[in-house]
């Protein structure tokens, strides 16, 4: 079974890293970007065919590991 | 003094730490293996050197931060036992758990290295009382990821207690925004959590202990914690 994980900086916190890539894109005259953020995305293949089994499992590697909650949220699919 | 210096893999500073502890305390730490589940009996300081753990990996101290010897750590801790993350040990110390808030990327997004100057807010911690209130010491940094965040209920805490140990300052002790060389918020470089028995904090006073080198001003922090365990013993 594919999931994927995907990690975002919560909204209010300073993302230096999104202004940076936000900037560069502006200078490339891509129109209409009115603000970068970025995040990060885990794929991952999990063993066993219950969704719901799976996806308890993502939430515990979420808020133990892949994100640290007090800046990020996160999102888990199984896909 | 019993130091003990954790090692993970992608640390660099653990050998400049040694040195530091058995130059200024007299004792040489021993260093423990991040896979150990124990302390060794007796451990008078737990040190969280800095570096690279993990190359950075996933967040900066977020895979050490899960590491076995960590559990043991904790335990440490909450027995009262000092703590002292460094750079690095910082940031693991808060991905951890043991500190509030998160080292964010450098505000202006350069790697900075090179002397800062610190304010020390005050000298009723195990951690400061090798100085003295209001004292301005100079000590380098070496980081990416230095920009301490945390919310505004946790900030409040923080000042309002008094956890606040050190503070980036101009070189005649002013707080001032172009002396906060990260962008961390009331220009924090070091807390230490409630109860005052573990710090982190992004410089690295190991580096400034021997007149070779051109300051000795972090020699105050680990004669202090020295100071502080023979008066506890005494």
């Amino acid at each position: 079974m594919k999931a994927r994980v995907t990690v975002t900086l919560k909204s209010g916190i300073l993302d230096p890293q999104g202004k940076a890539i936000e900037g560069a894109l502006k200078s490339l005259g891509i129109s209409g970007v009115a603000s970068v953020r970025q995040g990060k995305v885990f794929d991952i293949e999990m063993e066993g065919g219950d969704p719901a089994t799976a996806e308890a499992a993502l939430k515990e590697a979420a808020d133990k590991l892949l994100a640290n909650t007090v800046i990020e949220n996160y999102r888990v699919e199984i896909v | 003094m019993k130091s003990a210096v954790l090692v993970f893999p992608g640390i660099n500073r653990e050998t400049d730490m040694a040195r530091a502890l058995t130059l200024v305390t007299g004792n040489a730490p021993t260093m423990v293996w991040h896979a150990d589940t124990s302390l060794p009996a007796g451990t008078d300081l737990v040190v969280v050197p800095g570096g690279f753990s993990y190359g950075d990996y996933l967040r900066c101290g977020a895979i050490a931060a899960r590491a076995p010897i960590m559990d043991a750590v904790r335990a440490y801790a909450g027995r009262g036992g000092l703590v002292l993350g460094v750079c690095n040990g910082f940031q693991i110390l808060c991905e951890s758990g043991l500190l509030p808030g998160v080292l964010m990327r450098n505000a202006r997004l350069k790697f900075i290295c090179r002397d800062v100057f610190l304010k020390v807010e005050h000298s009723d911690s195990p951690f400061t009382r090798g100085y003295n209130a209001g004292q301005v010491i100079r000590v380098p940094v070496a980081h990416g990821e230095g920009n301490y965040v945390a919310d505004d209920d946790t900030i409040a805490r923080l000042e309002g207690g008094g956890r606040v140990l050190y503070r980036y300052c101009s070189p005649d002790g002013a707080i001032d925004p172009a002396w906060n060389h990260n962008g961390a918020i009331n220009s924090i470089a070091g807390i230490v959590n409630e109860r005052g028995n573990v710090l982190g904090m992004m410089p690295h006073p190991e580096n400034h202990v021997e007149a070779a080198i051109g300051c000795t001003d972090g020699r105050g922090l680990f004669a202090g914690l020295a100071a502080h365990l023979e008066a506890a013993a005494a």
